[in-house]
């Protein structure tokens, strides 16, 4: 049974879809929050120069693997915008896995990466430059893991022919995920 | 399925069954019940700040006295008291009643919508303010007592039990803080996509009233300043319970950066809360005036140019705080600069009562005061703008004087205005006006007997935060405490006279008779349907189409001197 | 006007008073002028019976001039004050005049330790007196302080200077004063630091010339060399 939708909602003065028009405002709300974050860490870097010191012990080749497993979860998740489009919500729903395994595979791989790094002392106390890297990272790794939770109801909806036009605004949510990490990855993978 | 029957009282809710009683009001999604779960968690919240503000007053005037009903006030309670008082009142009264509740209940309402887009969405904002409610309340009564670091919380105090001496109360108020963000950045998409998506058909831009114009406004300011804010509380939060080092000067971080995350959201924050409290007052003055809103157009673009400028005004609190000095000097022309637009908008709603037919109806009472006090705090603000003033003025009593006379405006005065206007729509019954004016003038006229002997006090060097004057002998002396004495007596005649407001309220609820759907003869949507408005607001084959502007009072030419917008033409 | 309620004690609290009394003079005059027209509106279209209200659309120039005449004396006025404190401001915070004597002030939680240069007039040095909560300097001199907090945010204001400065843990702030005036007067702190923070209260004493130096004779823990 599901919720009865208000005529508010099906009304669009601007033209513009009223889903999408949310999922933009919450965009530009998360866009000020890491831009407040990455400000902040950037002003700190550049005032402290010796934190290259404790950069040169992130490793870049994980970091690299990370970026090309969130970039192709981005392409699934347009594939499933295509797949909805057509109206095909079980292809639809394929997609929105896979790019949930995508999801799975970067946390699993960040777990690994974090547990080696602690293990050697870098803790999120160790210093200012870890204290950055871990609380950006993790912010960013808490909103992968809010986006494939809602992506796995948005997907089970799709499987059943239902609600096909939030495969899109999930999919814009998470471009922006990603977005956000191509921030990260030179900030703190690169910059050394 | 477990779950369907919990949905069940949803759709039941449309015909009318549902679960019994009180959990239908609790599970509701409806718009205007949510919007009265705010206003009345809003007002509980204003029973406890002003309780605070009592307590710590009492404290001021007659140092080391057993304030009844709270017990002797140690150092590090008063500073708990005047914290939490402020945090109080900004975020869980202020930002409730003006947004929360007064949008939550006009927006669909005045833009002939039958609720919000997201319904379920609305409910969860208003479960997450509930939570961050209940946990600053807790706050207060957990080991070590509630966090006393003042609203800003500025570290190293605030990040370090071992300065603050309250553990467990500063993370709890961090944690309250951030979450009612959370809450008001999802009821704000709500509030801004209803807005730009919902309105009845024939609703052009400017035929929106003022009143939901100026929430959204609001609402876009809220969220684009908020950010870094959260960021910043996140830092906080980790070196309050990690042992991270952000803002801590001894392992490379910047007591300066928390400011400035902050300011750049404290600035917009005072005109998040300002432009409902002018809607309102703008629609009070337009209905009980019978006149056209004088350049409806300015009026909106003044609030846009404030709301742009008020992002460049921050540092304006941080002037002797240890920045660049040459950096004081950009602010203090900002700052300056945005009286400018503020101004404008004061003038052009003065000038609508020019050519007025004015009736002075308790809700136009509030709404006029809201505009002669906002002056006062208003041009107060320039003594601290000027960085050179502010030298002295900073951190004085002269501040907490400018500040209470323009968030007492539109916190409370702005609060009255709209429940005294809005009420009979609310509940379906009329409010006694006899007892709204006796509330009114002993409200307000204690209001200023309470803060200009401050103003008074401030100018005098005395500063802020600080339990016990009596400790500076240049501050001792029996004629500063007088007036001490007096802020404090004024301050209980006007809790006092709040009873008058309850009872009113109460009364007026149990009356018999009902109120009519349009007693103010207003032109706006939420007066062509019923008082109170039923689930779905309008029949669904009846929702309104507009045809005219909000404020078209003494059409030249017509009978009735108010035109509503949904008649046709 | 400010000086009616706290004396004046630095060379700069005259300029900050007149400041305060330029900003109250113009503010003071829009706020008359706005309460009037308030108050004067409000009486005279009071609803009468047979009365209609004008409608008018805000294109009229006869009532716009009253709005567009007053936006533009605002911003002048607020030229003048920017004037006016950029002035105030560069004199008291961006300039550094040569320093007769150099103190250094300490805040923590919850006193403040003033570091003065003995008989040496050196700052420094093994004669250097250091007091608790017990400022001395000496009247017509100039005076650089050094800013200092041993632990959170604390802020160190001399009202009858009309000086202030938040004292940041981790920095040394610079600033100056030039005492005017002779006498003994509070020292107050004005940010937020815990639970003592309002028993922070200390004491400057502003004494002549040979007052100051009978005092330094008696405190000062060594001779210089």
């Amino acid at each position: 049974m599901s919720f009865p939708k208000p005529i508010a909602t099906t009304r669009s003065a601007t033209g513009i879809p009223t889903g999408r028009l949310a999922i933009w405002w919450v965009l530009a709300s998360e866009v000020v929050i890491f831009g407040g974050l990455l400000g902040s860490y950037v002003m700190h870097r550049l005032g402290h120069p010796e934190w290259a010191d404790a950069a040169v012990h992130t490793n870049t080749w994980i970091g690299a693997f990370n970026t090309f497993v969130l970039l192709t979860s981005s392409l699934t998740a347009v594939l499933a915008h295509e797949a909805a489009h057509d109206g095909d919500g079980k292809q639809a729903a394929k997609y929105l896995m896979m790019t949930i395994g995508g999801a799975l595979t970067f946390l699993l791989v960040k777990s690994v990466e974090w547990g080696i790094e602690i293990s050697h002392g870098y803790t999120i106390t160790a210093n200012g430059f870890w204290a950055f890297y871990y609380t950006a990272a993790g912010l960013h790794a808490a909103h992968v893991i809010a986006g494939a939770v809602i992506m796995a109801f948005i997907a089970r909806d799709a499987w059943r022919g239902r609600e096909l036009q939030r495969v899109e605004l999930i999919g814009i949510y998470w471009h922006f995920v990603d977005v956000v990490w191509i921030f990260l990855f030179p900030l703190l993978y690169i910059a050394k | 399925m477990a779950r369907a029957i919990a949905h069940v009282p949803h759709a039941e809710a449309h015909e009318h069954h549902g679960p019994p009683g009180i959990l239908k009001y609790v599970w509701s999604t409806d718009h205007k019940i949510i919007a009265m779960q705010y206003m009345f968690t809003g007002m509980l919240m204003a029973v406890i700040g002003g309780f605070m503000a009592y307590v710590f007053r009492m404290q001021l005037a007659f140092p080391g006295i057993s304030v009844p009903g709270f017990g002797v006030v140690s150092p590090g309670e008063y500073n708990s008291l005047v914290t939490n008082h402020g945090s109080i009142m900004i975020f869980w009264v202020a930002m409730p009643v003006l947004i929360a509740a007064f949008g939550n209940f006009l927006i669909p309402l005045m833009i002939g919508a039958d609720d919000m887009v997201f319904p379920r969405i609305n409910r969860l904002s208003f479960q997450i303010f509930f939570v961050s409610a209940v946990l600053i309340l807790a706050s207060l009564f957990v080991e070590g007592g509630g966090f006393g670091g003042a609203w800003t919380a500025y570290p190293p105090l605030s990040a370090s039990a071992e300065y603050n001496l309250t553990a467990l109360g500063s993370t709890l108020w961090l944690v309250a803080v951030a979450l009612e963000f959370v809450a008001f950045l999802l009821g704000g998409i709500n509030f801004i996509v209803t807005l730009m998506n919902s309105r009845a058909p024939g609703m052009k831009a400017y035929d929106i009233p003022i009143v939901c114009w100026f929430i959204v406004i609001a609402a876009i300011l809220f969220m684009l300043s908020v950010g870094p804010l959260i960021a910043g509380a996140v830092m906080l939060l980790f070196d309050q319970t990690l042992g991270t080092g952000f803002y801590d000067p001894t392992r490379g971080g910047d007591p300066i950066l928390w400011q400035h995350l902050f300011w750049f959201f404290g600035h917009p924050e005072v005109y998040v809360v300002m432009l409902p409290a002018f809607g309102i007052v703008v629609e009070i003055i337009a209905t009980f005036a019978r006149k056209k809103l004088f350049g409806y157009k300015l009026v909106l673009y003044t609030a846009v140019i404030t709301g742009v400028l008020s992002f460049f005004v921050w540092a304006h609190h941080q002037f002797v705080a240890g920045i660049d000095p040459r950096m004081a000097n950009i602010f203090t022309v900002t700052t300056l600069m945005i009286s400018v637009p503020v101004a404008e908008l004061c003038f052009v709603i003065i000038a609508t009562l020019y050519g007025g037919s004015i009736t002075l109806s308790t809700p136009m009472l509030w709404a006029l005061a809201f505009m002669a006090e906002f002056l006062l705090g208003g041009v107060t603000g320039i003594f601290l703008g000027a960085s050179g003033a502010d030298i002295y003025f900073h951190d004085t009593y002269f501040v907490l004087a400018h500040f209470h006379y323009t968030f007492f405006p539109i916190a409370i005065i702005g609060s009255f205005a709209g429940i005294t206007y809005w009420f009979p729509k609310m509940f379906g019954k009329m409010m006694n006006e006899t007892l709204g004016k006796i509330h009114f003038w002993g409200t307000v006229i204690p209001f200023n007997v309470i803060f200009i002997p401050l103003f008074v006090l401030g100018a005098a060097g005395q500063h802020r935060r600080i339990y016990n004057y009596q400790h500076f002998p240049e501050l001792a002396g029996p004629e500063f405490q007088q007036l001490r004495v007096i802020a404090t007596v004024a301050l209980l005649v006007m809790l006092a006279f709040q009873l008058v407001f309850f009872a009113n309220f109460f009364l007026s609820l149990r009356r018999k008779e009902k109120a009519p759907r349009n007693p103010w003869r207003a032109n706006t949507l939420e007066w062509t349907t019923e008082s109170p408005p039923p689930h779905g607001n309008w029949p669904p084959d009846e929702m309104p189409k507009v045809y005219r502007g909000p404020y078209e009072y003494s059409f030249p030419g017509r009978d009735d001197d108010f035109w509503p917008q949904n008649e046709p033409v | 006007m400010i000086e009616r309620l706290i004396e004046q004690a630095s060379s700069y609290a005259g300029d900050i008073d007149g400041l305060i009394v330029l900003v109250a003079v113009l503010v003071g005059f829009w706020f008359l002028i706005a309460e009037g027209a308030l108050l004067a509106l409000i009486l005279a279209f009071r609803a009468k019976p047979g009365r209609k209200a004008e409608y008018l659309t805000g294109k009229e120039e006869h009532v716009k001039r009253w709005i567009s005449f007053p936006h533009g004396l605002v911003l002048i006025c607020d030229v003048f004050i920017i004037v006016a404190s950029v002035q105030v401001w560069y004199d008291v915070k961006q300039r550094l005049p040569e320093p007769d004597y150099v103190i250094r002030v300490i805040g923590q939680q919850w006193a403040w330790t003033f570091q003065h240069p003995g008989a040496d007039g050196m700052l420094d040095t093994a004669d250097d007196i250091r007091t608790v909560d017990d400022l001395h300097v000496e009247v017509d001199r100039t005076y650089h302080f050094q800013l200092e907090s041993r632990d959170v945010l604390h802020s160190f204001s001399v009202p009858v200077f009309r000086l202030k400065q938040d004292a940041v843990p981790g920095r040394r702030i610079s600033g100056w004063f030039r005492p005017t005036r002779i006498g003994r007067h509070d020292v107050q702190c004005a940010e937020i630091c815990g639970f003592g923070h309002g028993m922070m209260a200390a004491r400057i004493t502003i004494e002549d010339a040979s007052e100051h130096a009978a005092w330094i004779a008696a405190t000062s823990p060594a001779q210089a060399p």
